[in-house]
């Protein structure tokens, strides 16, 4: 059963058609990298499905649901979780409340005006056992502001799986991490593969490669090669289209 | 859990209780309609700082919704509704009604852009109530009937009038205190510090936020409605921008989002005005230069200024 299903998706900006005919599928036990060089329209994608771009045509399926025309936090409600290419926190909020806030949208009306929110202990457990999962608990009670990139990084996919999500869509997590941390960051999707569908767009092939039981590449808003990471490293066209030499 | 601010709270609601019992003990009773001034004012103050402290919603049109609150008031009562509470009933219709639709289109912009929007609804209510010539028009209404209780008349004047704005005072105070430590307080905060990060947590941040925008709109007219009943006069110029300007003043001097912040400010500028009007005519030549000091040397506002750094509304 797939969890995501994007069917023949357009998007253009004046005559530049920035998604052309996209189509695939994540199933429910799947990572799907998607691979690029810049320009080739993965962040136009990455927002049409998380609902910050419309799309011109085609439809967006998660879970079976057509999310196509659901606003951005309706789509978060239907189970969609994101991570951010830049950091995007709460900085005045402690790391254990940005992590309870992402839980509370998941739990319940937020429209409640009288009790103390920091004193709910059905979400602050829940965001502890998250900031546990990703190994940021010693830091629960950091201001946001006060964290390093990589720990920011990593509060970053704590506030996207606090909300448990069916799915998560991971734009870069990679990005800016030194190689230590990523690996570490590597280490921690891998243990969430398997029981949380992921679109992972990432820049870092090694990643990719650890990561992903599927590649798509996209080239100028089309998707031009998708298989398995050893199929597409095999490609003609994917590598003469992205993966260059080097790869080889 | 023992926090300086609430000790401080504790002692000004107590001052404040204890205050027309002493009061005249010392002569001095003719200050207790300076009290009731600066608690109205306060009201008010603590309505907009949902808006600004917790919200991050700078609006400068809300001494409009004190305005149509103090109008709708005089207008029922000139035309025979004597009720408080009805009074209070019409009052929060209409400030939540005008607020429903200015917000709508308010809350389409943030910053600047809902500075000048609200600035421009505000005007648009002030020239409203000008042009009321039944009312008074340009130059107001004194009223003579006020409002009463079931026939009584406690609520019109002397002790029983302040402490029902002691009364009202308290509620909004606990109320806005206890909002923006709930959950939905906790949304609108995190709308503040960053709107697409709380859209994308799965929040539609502009119900949040319209719905503070009602709710500081309402308590803003429930305070008009107190101040026709202080005063026994309406005039436009009590939605005029300069007086949300005052608003706004209060509110970061006293300090933006903190527990006490806002009555510290209104009593802080009342009694400021106050001495200084009895020193030189000329009073706001010093004011001016007296508020720049303040904003420079204590940003954080009066809390700050007396370290109750742990009151502020952000992370627990």
């Amino acid at each position: 059963m797939n969890t995501l299903e994007i069917q023949r998706l357009n998007k253009s900006f004046g005559a530049l058609n920035v998604s052309q005919d996209i189509s695939f599928s994540v199933a429910h036990d799947e990572c799907h990298a998607l691979i690029g060089p810049n320009g080739a329209g993965k962040t136009t994608l990455i927002h049409q499905i998380s609902g910050v771009l419309r799309a011109d045509s085609g439809d967006i399926l998660l879970d079976g649901k057509n999310i196509t025309h659901a606003s951005v936090s309706q789509r978060v409600q239907a189970g969609l979780g994101r991570t951010f290419q830049i950091t995007s926190i709460l900085p005045s909020f402690s790391v254990l409340e940005n992590t309870a806030i992402a839980a509370q949208a998941k739990s319940g009306s937020s429209m409640r005006f009288w009790r103390d929110a920091a004193l709910e202990t059905d979400l602050n457990e829940t965001a502890q056992a998250t900031l546990e999962r990703v190994g940021l608990a010693d830091r629960a009670d950091s201001l946001a502001a006060d964290l390093s990139h990589g720990e920011l990084r990593l509060l970053e996919l704590a506030i996207a799986l606090a909300a448990k999500p069916k799915f998560l869509l991971l734009d870069e997590p990679m990005a800016g991490l030194g190689r230590t941390e990523s690996a570490a960051l590597v280490t921690l999707l891998s243990n969430l593969r398997g029981s949380l569908p992921m679109l992972l767009v990432e820049h870092d092939m090694n990643a990719i490669f650890q990561l992903a039981d599927k590649v798509s590449v996209l080239v100028d808003g089309a998707i031009v090669a998708s298989g398995t990471p050893d199929e597409v490293r095999a490609d003609p066209i994917a590598r003469s289209a992205y993966l260059g030499q080097g790869a080889a | 859990m023992t926090d300086r601010s609430l000790i401080l709270s504790g002692v000004l609601f107590a001052l404040l209780l204890a205050a027309p019992v002493l009061l005249p003990l010392i002569g001095e009773s003719y200050l207790l309609g300076l009290i009731i001034k600066a608690m109205l004012l306060a009201i008010a103050a603590i309505s907009l700082d949902l808006l600004i402290g917790h919200g991050g919603m700078v609006s400068l049109g809300h001494a409009a919704f004190v305005g149509i609150g103090a109008y709708t008031a005089a207008i029922g009562l000139e035309n025979g509704v004597e009720n408080i509470l009805v009074l209070l009933a019409m009052t929060l219709a209409m400030t939540g009604l005008v607020a429903l639709v200015t917000g709508i289109l308010a809350l389409r912009t943030s910053g600047v852009y809902f500075l000048m929007i609200t600035l421009a609804f505000g005007q648009m209510i002030y020239f409203t109530l000008t042009s009321l010539a039944a009312y008074g028009g340009d130059d107001g209404l004194t009223l003579w009937s006020l409002a009463t209780l079931f026939g009584s008349d406690v609520v019109q004047s002397g002790s029983g009038l302040y402490f029902v704005v002691l009364g009202t005072l308290f509620v909004t105070w606990l109320g806005i205190y206890r909002i923006s430590r709930s959950r939905f307080g906790r949304v609108l905060r995190a709308a503040r510090d960053n709107p697409e990060r709380a859209e994308v947590m799965g929040y539609p941040i502009t119900r949040y936020r319209l719905i503070a925008y009602l709710i500081a709109a309402m308590i803003a007219g429930v305070s008009g409605l107190l101040l026709v009943q202080h005063a026994e006069f309406v005039s436009p110029a009590l939605a005029a921008w300069q007086r949300s300007g005052d608003l706004i003043v209060v509110v970061v001097l006293g300090g933006l989002g903190t527990r006490n912040g806002a009555i510290l400010g209104a009593f802080f500028i009342v009694i400021v005005e106050e001495v200084l009007g009895a020193i030189i005519h000329e009073w706001r030549l010093i004011y001016g230069p007296l508020l720049v000091l303040m904003v420079l040397f204590a940003k954080g506002g009066l809390s700050d200024l007396l370290d109750f750094k742990s009151s502020r509304g952000t992370a627990p």
